[in-house]
Order: C-alpha cells, then structure tokens, then sequence
C-alpha cells in the first residue's frame, strides 16, 4: 500500500519535512519508490514565479537533445538548479546522469499569447519532450509548469533524499506532495510514480482504482493530448481533476461527486438532486471504484483528500493556522506537525472532501449532502 | 418378400423421427393422460396383438400358438405428428410408465418438415446450445492490492441509463441555462425484452407485469419490461404501471392505433420507445403471428380481423434510408410524448451495425441502441433463418462499443445487448460477460419463460412449438385450455426469483472485481478466455 504525504505552510519547507513523514509510516509501504511535487515555491526559485521549470531525469545525451530542442523553440534558460549524486546510488535505484530542474524564459513571440495558449504549449512541449526520450529512456520528463518542481526515483525515500542531496536548503516549497512508493500492479516505471501532474493540477493516490480501464478509455477519447499515459492506473484521478475543474468548470467540491456519485436514492433526497444526478449521468465513465484515499493539489495551491465511496483507505488531516498536513497515517502527521491541537484532526469519511485553501487558515470540510 | 402396404418417401419409422416416444406396459395404467396432454398428437391408444407359442409338456399336445389382443400406446410417425420432445407425457403419468428419448441417430424428420412446399416453422431459439458468453471468465479477483468487497454486507449501484445522455460538456451547459436535457430512465440493467401480448398468453402477460410491478413497488429494483410488436392492453395503457413498461413498435404497427387513442389519457410517460428493426432469432424478417393464435381478444389489441397470420414486413415500409429512418421516426416518437420519453431502435447483430449506430450517434434525439444476437428467441419464425441467420451478439456488441470509445461516445450512447444471454442457466455470467464487453444493459426473454414460467424448450429442438399456440404450459398459447395451465401469481413469485438470484450473482461476480460503485461498462481487463482467436477478436486476455 502506498503512503502519502502532502503540507502546505506559510513557510517555506524542505522536502525533508515530508520525507521524513514518510520514513515514519515505512511499515506501510515497501520503500520501492518516492515522488515529490513541490509548489509555491521559496528559495532562489521565488524569483522566477512565472517562468516554466523543467523537472526530470536526463542522460548526458538527453540533455544535448533537450537544448538543441529548447532552443529550436526559442526558449532561454534562466536557472539551473541540478542534483547530480557523486556517490554510488543505494541498492535497488538506476545511476542516472541528471537529475534536472531548469527555469526556462518563454520565447518572445510566446509573451502574446493567451493565457490558454501558453499553458496549452507548456503542457504539449512537455509531451513531446517525453515522446522523444521514450525510445531510449534519454529524457524523463515529470513537469514543465511555472512554479513546480517534481522528483521521482525507484529506492528508499530517505536514502534516496539523502543520496539527491535533497535538504539543499535552495529547495523550498510552501506546498509539497510525497508518496513512497513505486507502483506494483503493473511494470515498474517512473512514469507510474505518483504524483502525476498536469497543467497545475498534481494528485497522489494511496489505493487501486478496479474502474481503471473504462476511465482510460473515456479521458483518451476526450481528443485531449494531455490524457495519456496511464502506467498507473491512478493517473486517471490527476486527468479527472483536470476534466472537472479546467474544462467543465465545475468546482473541487464536484470532484468528489464525479468520483463517487450519491446513490440513485440518495439524489432522491438531495436538496441539489437534478443538478447532482445530470453531473452523475453525463460523468458516468468517470466514476471510480476500489479502495482510494486522493490527495490533490490545485492550480491555486488549495490542498484537498478525498475518499472512495466506502472509505477503503486510511487519511488524515491536521495542523494549526500556517501549517497543515495531509497524511496517510497519524505517526506521518505527528512527525511533520508535532504540536497541534490534535483534537481537530480530521478523518475524512466516504462523503467528505477537505482542503486547506492557499490562505492556510483552517480545514475546511465539505460533505457531498451539502448544497 | 412380405408387402409392408404403402409407402410414400416421407414414411417414417419412430427410429427416424428425432425423439421416441418409449412406453412401459408393465408400469402402464391405460388412464390415457399421457395420449390427451400431447401437444401434438404424438401419441395415439394402439391395439396391439401379440402372439404366444404355448409348448406344453409331454407328447401328447402339440404346441400352439395363441393369439392375444393388449392396449398401449402408438407413437405417429407422420411428419405433422412427429412428438417434439416436450414430455409433457412423463410430466402426467402416474406411473412414470411413458417418455420421450431424443434418437443417437440423426435423424431424417429434418427432410420431410416441409410438406405442401411449406418450410419448417418453430418458435425457440437457434438450435446450437454453444454460447461464447459461457466461456468467458472474470479474471481480475482482487486480492490484498485491494479488498475483494463483500457482496452480501456493501452497498452496491446495480443502475443503467436509458436515453441519450449529453456530453459532459454540454450536461453542464445545459443546466447552466436551463437548456433541454434529453430524458434518461435510470433502470435496472437487466431488462425483459420484446415478448408480445399475443406471442405470450394472457396468463403469462399479465404474470410479468405483476412481477415487475412487484420488484418496482416493493423491492425497489427498477426493472422494466418491452410490450414487443403487439400493442399493449388498455388498461395498462391508462394505468400508473404504464412507467415500467417500455413500448415497442415494429413494420406491423399492431396495436398502436389503441396506443395512440390512449395517450390523452395516460397517467404516466412509458419507460421508453423502441423501434423494432430487427430480431436477433430472424433477422432480417419481420414478426410473425400465425393464425392459431390470432383470437378475438389479440384481434382486438392488435387491430386487425382474427384468425388470420399476421406477418410483420420485414422493414418499416414509409422508410427509404437509416436517415429517415432515424431521422424521422424517432422523432416523431419522441414528438408524440412531448420529447419525455427515450425512443430507442433495436436491431438484429449484423456486420452492419457500427454503420446504424454511427448513425444514431450523429442524432442528437437517438435514446440508445439495442442490439439482439443470433441466440435471440422468437414465438415464430422459419427454421433457417433462426438456426442460420444473424450474428454472435459478443463480438457485435464489443465492436459497437469499441467504435463509441473511438468517436468518444461511449457514455452517450447506451448499448444494450440480447441474443441468447442465460440460454444454457449462466444468466448473471452472461450478463456480466456483455457489460464488461461494452453493453449498457441486457436484455432477456426467453429465459424469463423458462425460468418464471417451466417453458420446456431447447437448443436440442425440444418443444419449440411455440408458434402454434399449442404451448404445453400454456406460455405462448391463446387456448384457454391450455393457458389456464399457468398461474400468473405464480409467473410473477417465479420473475421476483429471477431477479433476486439475478441480483445476488451479480455482486457475487461484481464484489471480487473491486466494483460496486457503477455497473463495469468495459471494463474489458475483467475478462479472460481460453480461446486465443476470441481472446484477439473480443480485445479480452488470453488465459490458458
């Protein structure tokens, strides 16, 4: 089973914070594999807010690919910020050339351009990079996003934090998101490394969606080119996200309703039935099934778990004014927040939804009965 | 060489006919049951004279013969009267004395059933008891990556939709501006497809819908059932039971002139509309009523003179084009209701069917599509095109749906799927098989007779008798005699039974899926097969 791990602070934090997090809930997960989503950034990368950061694993003739492309497309690069471990990797994780996070300028004919637009081609710019490292493995790439850095490596989280050389203290997020685990159900690949990203959107998922399929099948046949992937059957939770969100329009607390819909009977019942049971119908391949605890981070760094329509998966949330913590377990959350008044922490149940808006000032919960 | 009188070419012995009446003297009790319940007068009291050689002892008297007279049964032999197999003799003997045994032989009645140039025609079903949906297996069992569910404690969302259900996109819109929504019927997903009043018997009609009425008000399973091509009775029409009932209409147009009259006065909208293109057991070929069963009360209903056949044109005769078609027909249908109620075609599997749904699927008033398979069952129709007709309902249905993932309609679109589903018992696995190919919904009719009813036919041609309205247990019959056989109380226990086993096999098969909160539409990586040719046609895993 996985393990998740996710903070949003007023102060910026290491990723340690969660890695750590994650090294006290290791009875839980196998320590196979860690992915980390950091946004709002602090440190040096405070600087270039609105700049695309590259975030992935190249090899040295990746890296010659990527600038001879990144140039073709007339991007600049702004600042480098590179792990490259010296020692020998720990047993289990690949030696890699680069592990690469770049800040990009945009070409100058892009700062014309909608807002859409621009997003558009940072997410196709990523797909293709991606493409074009597939063959030989020459290019990793997790995200190309203003404003977010993402790691993945198939080892033990904490040796791997400490064989990156991840308490630099010039990586500094305000908001992070950390699994511990690589994926098991289908073959190992970084790719299936949650969290997934797109376009803003990063969700992380400790549990096994039996509804994978039809819901591939539907997001792959939006005509999106974002929708793909899928080495992870989790991965469809980031893309309905997404969906949802972007392209309805529909609010995060829709997100829980297109998951997991009420019961015929219960929209019967529901002050908001009509509107609930059009959004069920027209959504229908999208709903989930299985055991899934989901814990998701929005464009505008509003933090949000979920839970499957039985409560299958354990989660947690907790904190004080500044500081929350989402976990899978109460030791992960213990670790990161020690002093809390843990009276308020907060089990999410099967009609729940709870986010910590980007203000961080409590944890607001929303219950699918709500109008 | 002795003479053995006449003969012509279709002079039979019991030996060639395809069942043997065997008969036990000894058990016998000459109370003539067996000879009056016979649907077809298979069997006849004989006279029979047998001769004894009595050899007494010593030398004095010679031995002699002595001739004796004793009476039993004559198996016909005649191709009209040749005993179909149905038992009906085993089912009323006392004694257990008499009962039909199917020939090892092949049999050499199938040269001779077309007497007077007539071909043979039967109700039932293709004569084939194979099924692929019997061989397909649920593969993906969850286990410890995720908790097998509990299909006796969980709550479980066994629904479908029924009607064009918008894109998200447009959902949204919609409601964002009050804009129409096309209706949509969320149904159980198991549906009782097109069986008509007047291919049925009275008894067995009215049976289904108190059953269905029963498994809506009390059960709370929204189970809905198609009248078929022959109108629908007036008080149901003008009853609040009308909303389980879905209407169909076909080339005959029977019974809508009383349907029509009728909707002023309807308490209810109908579940929904269906456009009968085709049948799975006879594509191609419209319904058929033969005159036996066309009474004074079917008369009435259907509007027409009685006593006469009545055949369906194979097509709707005023349509040229599937787009007028469709076009046309489906929204006049829908029109007639105030666009509240779903109007959806059936058609037989053909290799034509993605050109019909690619059709339907650019007609934004096309509720869904229902497609009937190959193992379809029919009241009527002739022998070569069930046994030899139509198209495997999987792979049809797996195409159809595979084309709406393509076009990305997957979900607008709802597909359901007949032809032969449950035709050897394995009706929750059949089921299951076609939803997790692709279907919506299933829809079911002759295993509704066979299980809610004791209807006695087979796909080793037993019985199948059904277009002659001389149904032994009086199912498909408009005798008296013989539908007073069936208690419709007891049709109705037996469908509430159906459905409730139904049920329970289905989360028995859905639990250990993971799958509980929506019914698995495609969820293709549940199944396996041993087969690897149906494995690469179906899209499913080959499993050996």
């Amino acid at each position: 089973m996985c393990r998740l791990f996710a903070v949003t602070s007023r102060e910026p934090l290491s990723p340690m914070v969660a890695v750590r997090a994650l090294d006290v809930m290791k009875e839980g997960h196998d320590g196979s594999g860690m992915g980390l989503f950091l946004t709002d950034l602090g440190g040096p990368f405070e600087r270039f807010r609105g700049a695309p950061i590259l975030s992935g694993i190249f090899s040295h003739e990746g890296i010659r690919t990527l600038d001879r492309y990144m140039m073709e497309l007339d991007f600049m690069v702004k600042y480098k910020f590179s792990l490259r471990p010296t020692k020998r990797p720990p047993e289990g994780t690949p030696k890699r050339d680069n592990y690469l996070i770049r800040v990009y300028d945009y070409p100058p004919e892009w700062l014309s351009l909608s807002k859409e637009e621009i997003e558009h081609r940072l997410m196709v710019t990523r797909l293709e990079l991606r493409r074009m490292g597939e063959k030989d493995d020459s290019m990793i790439v997790f995200s190309f996003w203003p404003d977010v850095i993402m790691i993945k490596e198939v080892g033990d989280p904490m040796e791997l934090a400490e064989y990156l050389g991840l308490d630099n203290e010039e990586l500094q997020a305000r908001v992070i998101l950390a699994q511990g685990r690589q994926n098991t159900n289908y073959d190992i690949d970084i790719y299936a490394c949650h969290p997934f990203f797109i376009q803003g959107y990063a969700t992380m998922t400790n549990g096994e969606n039996t509804a994978f399929v039809p819901i591939r099948e539907y997001l792959t046949s939006r005509g999106f080119a974002g929708y793909m992937g899928y080495h992870s059957d989790s991965e469809v939770f980031t893309h309905i996200l997404h969906f949802a969100h972007r392209h309805l329009g529909l609010g995060i607390e829709m997100y829980k309703h297109i998951l997991t819909p009420l019961k015929d009977e219960e929209l019967e019942r529901h002050p908001d039935g009509r509107r609930l049971r059009a959004v069920k119908q027209a959504c229908r391949p999208l709903i989930i099934d299985g055991p899934n605890c989901v814990i998701g981070c929005l464009p505008d760094h509003t933090l949000f778990m979920v839970q499957d329509s039985k409560k299958l998966r354990p989660g947690v949330v907790g904190g004080a004014p500044g500081m929350f913590a989402f976990s899978s377990e109460m030791c992960g959350l213990d670790a990161a927040i020690p002093v809390r008044n843990k009276s308020e922490d907060f089990q999410p149940m099967k009609y729940d939804t709870v986010m910590v808006p980007p203000e961080r000032q409590e944890v607001m919960r929303w219950n699918q009965w709500e109008r | 060489m002795e003479s053995v009188g006449k003969m012509t070419p279709s002079s039979l012995s019991a030996s060639d006919l395809p069942w043997r009446v065997l008969w036990d003297k000894e058990r016998c009790t000459l109370c003539g049951r067996c000879t009056a319940v016979c649907p077809v007068q298979a069997i006849e009291l004989g006279v029979h004279r047998q001769r004894l050689f009595q050899a007494p002892l010593g030398l004095t008297q010679r031995p002699t013969n002595i001739v004796k007279v004793y009476h039993g049964i004559d198996q016909k032999t005649d191709p009209a009267h040749a005993c179909v197999g149905c038992a009906m003799c085993d089912y009323v003997c006392p004694n257990g004395a008499i009962h039909p045994v199917r020939s090892d032989q092949v049999d050499k009645l199938r040269f001779h059933v077309n007497q007077n140039g007539e071909p043979r025609r039967r109700g039932g079903r293709r004569n084939d008891p194979r099924s692929i949906l019997d061989e397909i297996k649920f593969i993906r069992i969850s286990m410890l990556t995720d908790p097998a569910l509990d299909a006796g404690r969980h709550d479980f969302e066994l629904r479908t939709l029924l009607g064009r259900v918008l894109p998200a996109e447009e959902m949204v819109k919609s409601m964002r501006d009050n804009g129409w929504i096309p209706p949509v019927r969320e149904i159980y997903p198991l549906v009782i497809g097109s069986m008509s009043f007047g291919a049925l018997s009275p008894t067995m009609w009215e049976g289904i819908q108190m059953g269905v009425a029963y498994l809506n008000e009390e059960l709370g399973m929204p189970v809905r059932v198609c009248t078929g091509e022959g109108g629908c009775p007036p008080r149901l029409l003008r009853s609040r039971f009308l909303k389980y009932v879905i209407l169909q209409i076909a080339s005959g147009y029977f019974g809508w002139d009383e349907i029509i009259h009728a909707l002023p006065e309807m308490k209810e909208d109908p579940c929904a509309v269906e456009i009968k293109y085709g049948q799975g057991a006879k594509p191609g070929d419209g319904g058929l009523l033969m005159w036996y069963k066309v009474n004074r009360l079917i008369a009435a209903i259907r509007g027409v003179p009685p006593g006469v056949s009545l055949p369906s044109p194979p097509t709707h005769q005023t349509k040229y084009s599937i787009e007028e078609s469709v076009a046309k027909m489906i929204q006049s249908m829908a029109m007639a209701w105030g666009f509240r109620v779903p109007v959806y075609p059936k058609i037989s599997a053909t290799s034509t069917t993605l050109a019909v749904l690619n059709n339907l699927a650019r007609n934004p008033y096309a509720a869904a599509l229902a497609v009937d398979g190959e193992d379809g069952g029919t009241g009527a129709a002739y022998n070569v095109s069930m046994n030899h007709m139509g198209h495997p309902i999987a792979s049809n249905i797996r195409d159809a749906y595979l084309n709406l993932v393509k076009i990305g309609k997957q979900n607008e679109i709802p597909l359901f799927a007949g032809g032969g589903v449950g035709k050897n018992g394995n009706l929750a696995a059949n089921a299951a098989a076609l939803i997790m190919l692709g279907a919506s919904g299933i829809q079911i009719g002759k295993y509704v007779m066979q299980a809610a009813a004791g209807c006695l036919g087979g796909e080793n041609d037993r019985c199948n008798i059904c277009n002659i309205g001389l149904c032994p247990k009086g199912i498909t019959s408009q005798d008296p005699r013989l539908y007073r056989r069936l208690d419709p109380e007891a049709v109705a226990e037996r469908l509430v039974d159906v459905y409730r086993s139904f049920d329970t096999e289905l989360k028995k098969i859905l639990a250990p899926l993971g799958r509980s909160t929506s019914l698995p539409i495609g969820m293709s990586d549940a199944l396996g097969i041993s087969d690897g040719a149906a494995a690469a046609r179906l899209q499913i895993r080959h499993v050996i």
